[in-house]
């Protein structure tokens, strides 16, 4: 990872309020289409990075204004790495029942994680589950 | 009838149609506003057939689908029916992977989930 091409990082902190990461969201977004990234990849990782986010702010930190959320984020034209971490506690990714089963369907919360894993290429939670890493690696272009 | 700031309501015959005023549906205080406003058209206004035209609609978070969900009990619980059309292959994708697709009766087209009531 440390020695890929990355065109462009960002890393910042945040607030606990889901509107917060809009900014870092746009200025990802753009740096992607800058580096000439599908719109449908666009679309996906967006999707994923929101659910993220407003995971962190509002199960991680519960909305608390008074803690933060680090994102970490680089960018390169076949790459995406980003780091999302809360200041709460953590949990356990695989305690998040299975939002597809049938008796799940009309439960009306619980689908980002799966959203995540959907769109990206790598979901990792560091042991606690307060971080989420996150890559997305685009197919190999021809030459 | 209520004023609507993120909704755009129409009739055709005895179907409500409504369209989305925002492209993107992802902050909390617009998915707020917007479950109130469908909430209303079903638990005050009492309209018993809704169809939600996705056509301006191009990004829609998981707490968004989670405000259809809830419409979507509303309108069993008032023995009404909910229909969706126009939805772009994006968002159509993302249905699909929560295979909420299953749940809701999502049509191509306007003209076509009309005749579907």
């Amino acid at each position: 990872m440390s020695d890929h091409a990355w065109t462009w990082r960002t890393e910042l902190f945040i607030p606990s309020e889901t509107g917060a990461g809009q900014r870092v969201l746009e200025d990802v977004l753009g740096q992607l289409a800058a580096q000439q990234w599908s719109e449908h990849e666009v679309h996906g990782i967006h999707l994923a990075l929101e659910e993220a986010l407003v995971n962190a702010i509002r199960h991680g930190n519960r909305s608390d204004i008074n803690k933060q959320v680090h994102v970490a984020c680089k960018v390169s034209a076949s790459k995406l790495w980003v780091q999302i971490r809360d200041e709460g506690p953590g949990f356990n990714p695989d305690d998040v029942p299975d939002c597809t089963e049938p008796d799940r369907l009309e439960v009306p919360s619980g689908r980002g994680i799966m959203l995540m894993r959907a769109f990206m290429s790598r979901v990792e939670y560091n042991e606690c589950g307060n971080c989420v890493v996150m890559e997305k690696e685009r197919p190999s272009m021809p030459r | 009838m209520a004023a609507h700031r993120r909704l755009e309501v129409s009739e055709v015959g005895d179907v409500t149609v409504v369209r989305f005023v925002d492209r993107k549906i992802l902050d909390e205080a617009s998915i707020q506003e917007l479950g109130h406003e469908l909430f209303q058209l079903v638990e005050q206004e009492k309209r018993k057939k809704l169809l939600l035209n996705f056509s301006k609609v191009d990004f829609l978070s998981s707490a968004a689908l989670g405000k259809l969900i809830t419409l979507d009990k509303k309108v069993k619980a008032q023995s009404g029916k909910l229909k969706f059309s126009n939805i772009r292959p994006e968002i159509y994708e993302v249905f699909a992977i929560t295979k909420l697709n299953k749940l809701f009766d999502i049509k191509d087209d306007e003209a076509g989930a009309l005749a579907a009531f």
